[in-house]
């Protein structure tokens, strides 16, 4: 034990590290990998019987997406998406799944400030800078893209 | 009433605290003091279409609780000190709009039950009134909507965070009375030890409570065993050991009769609550369910409130700022 953990902010701060319980990270990357897995493979699955009935790569792609992001904005509207982020980590995050759940998730919190300013206007609030920096790092991927192939 | 020491006042005909009331929400009412609370709802909205409205309905019921359990005619309660977590202490403001007493907002974050106490027996100790109502609440929905994420969006928590609790904790605050009494208090200083972690309250709080038990016993002349129990608000289980250990190095052995509010408000592995409970309805509703009951029960005959309370926000959080705590203590004697 460190005799005197409050000389310094510094000394606080390394003593606060030693009490704080750790988050059990070999388990959440576990979970986090096997149902990130699993919603990959569904993605898949539903990619390949689209391909197999005719559909060609590209829309194969969008009726995932849109399939995932229905059943995510249903399973946050019935209060289990929470549940399973909370489970899996990362792994319910990192896919659209996370993504759809972030948009659907403050629409609901804020409906009780009205649907324009409320809803319209929070809907975004978490998701807000992935979209921010989502888009403007493909914007610049697409310019180096074209100056390296001219 | 005098003041001693540093920080502290002693009263000379302390104060009785009258009556005091509880509601809680589902969370807390499947928690280990189910039994002590007067009145337990089945849901976060309790009829309402809003979490805040539900908030102030809270504060609302269980200030009217305490008034009809102590028997007194509202006239008769001379000023009311309310506080809670939302901005500008709305829960109160609105809870209390038509209770028809001249009202105080108070801010004192999770400690404001213990800052209602001390102020409420001051005013009561200098004769501006015979009867004080003090009022707080919180609750966890409003809380996570205020200060962190919608409650459906699917993240983890990190294990020393802490769940607030949902609940509103009221004590009347009366000249005359058979006890308990409110003997002594000792408020707090600002205490920023530069913990920045809003995930890990309870260590950006300990070194405020420290202060204010170190001071407490030096002030006072008395020493851990004085008391029968040592009660923080919501240090958590995090910040409950971090000020034992802090305490034991200043000299003073707090093992054996200490605990946390937050700690005794919620089964930590079975409701999955991390490092404990916190805010304001924690210190306020443990208080005034079980160890208000425990005192009358004559289990406990002196005990030290110690509530605790992180004063930061969402905006100073997001710009890199540290959590300042603050901690008020009030020596409770049958």
């Amino acid at each position: 034990m460190n005799s005197t953990p409050l000389d310094t902010k510094q000394d606080y701060q390394n003593y606060v590290n030693s009490k704080s319980p750790n988050s059990p990270i070999l388990k959440n990357c576990f979970n986090a990998f096997w149902v990130g897995g699993l919603i990959c493979t569904t993605g898949q699955l539903i990619s390949s019987y689209c391909q197999y009935k005719g559909l060609d790569q590209n829309m194969s792609n969008t009726i995932v997406s849109i399939i995932l992001i229905f059943i995510t904005a249903f399973l946050t509207s019935i209060n289990v998406f929470n549940k399973i982020g909370k489970f899996a980590g990362a792994g319910s995050l990192i896919p659209i799944t996370g993504f759809a759940n972030s948009i659907v998730s403050p629409s609901m919190e804020y409906k009780s400030e009205g649907y324009v300013m409320g809803v319209g206007g929070k809907m975004f609030t978490v998701a807000g800078p992935v979209l921010v920096f989502g888009i403007s790092t493909s914007i610049l991927v697409g310019i180096l893209y074209f100056i390296f192939n001219i | 009433m005098n003041r001693i020491g540093n920080q502290t006042i002693k009263f000379n005909n302390p104060p009785t605290i009258l009556e005091t009331a509880s509601i809680v929400g589902p969370k807390e009412a499947n928690g280990p003091l189910s039994k002590y609370f007067d009145k337990c709802l089945e849901d976060e909205f309790w009829g309402e279409n809003s979490w805040e409205k539900a908030e102030s309905k809270m504060i609302k019921e269980a200030s009217n609780l305490a008034i009809s359990k102590s028997n007194l005619p509202i006239s008769d309660i001379n000023f009311c000190l309310a506080g809670d977590l939302l901005n500008q202490c709305i829960s109160s403001n609105f809870g209390l709009r038509e209770i028809n007493i001249p009202f105080f907002g108070i801010f004192g974050a999770c400690s404001t039950f213990a800052e209602s106490l001390c102020l409420g027996s001051i005013l009561v100790e200098s004769n501006a009134a015979n009867n004080v109502l003090c009022s707080v609440s919180s609750h966890f929905c409003s809380a996570e909507k205020q200060f962190r994420f919608p409650l459906e969006l699917g993240n983890q928590r990190p294990q020393s965070a802490q769940w607030t609790v949902t609940g509103s904790g009221c004590a009347i605050i009366s000249k005359t009375g058979q006890g308990p009494y409110i003997t002594h208090i000792t408020p707090g200083k600002i205490i920023d030890m530069g913990i920045k972690d809003s995930n890990n309250m309870g260590a950006a709080m300990a070194p405020a409570a420290l202060d204010t038990l170190i001071t407490h016993f030096k002030d006072t002349g008395r020493n851990p065993s004085y008391y029968d129990g040592i009660f923080t608000g919501d240090l958590g289980y995090v910040g409950k050991e971090i000020l034992t250990e802090l305490a034991l190095s200043k000299g003073y052995n707090i093992k054996s009769n200490y605990n946390d509010c937050g700690v005794l408000i919620f089964d930590k592995d079975a409701q999955d609550t991390h490092s404990g409970g916190s805010g304001c309805a924690c210190a306020a509703t443990v208080f005034s369910g079980y160890i208000f009951n425990q005192l009358k029960e004559k289990k406990y005959k002196k005990i030290l409130l110690i509530a605790t309370g992180a004063l930061t926000n969402s905006t100073t959080a997001q710009q890199g700022e540290s959590i300042p705590g603050i901690a008020h203590a009030v020596s409770i004697e049958i």
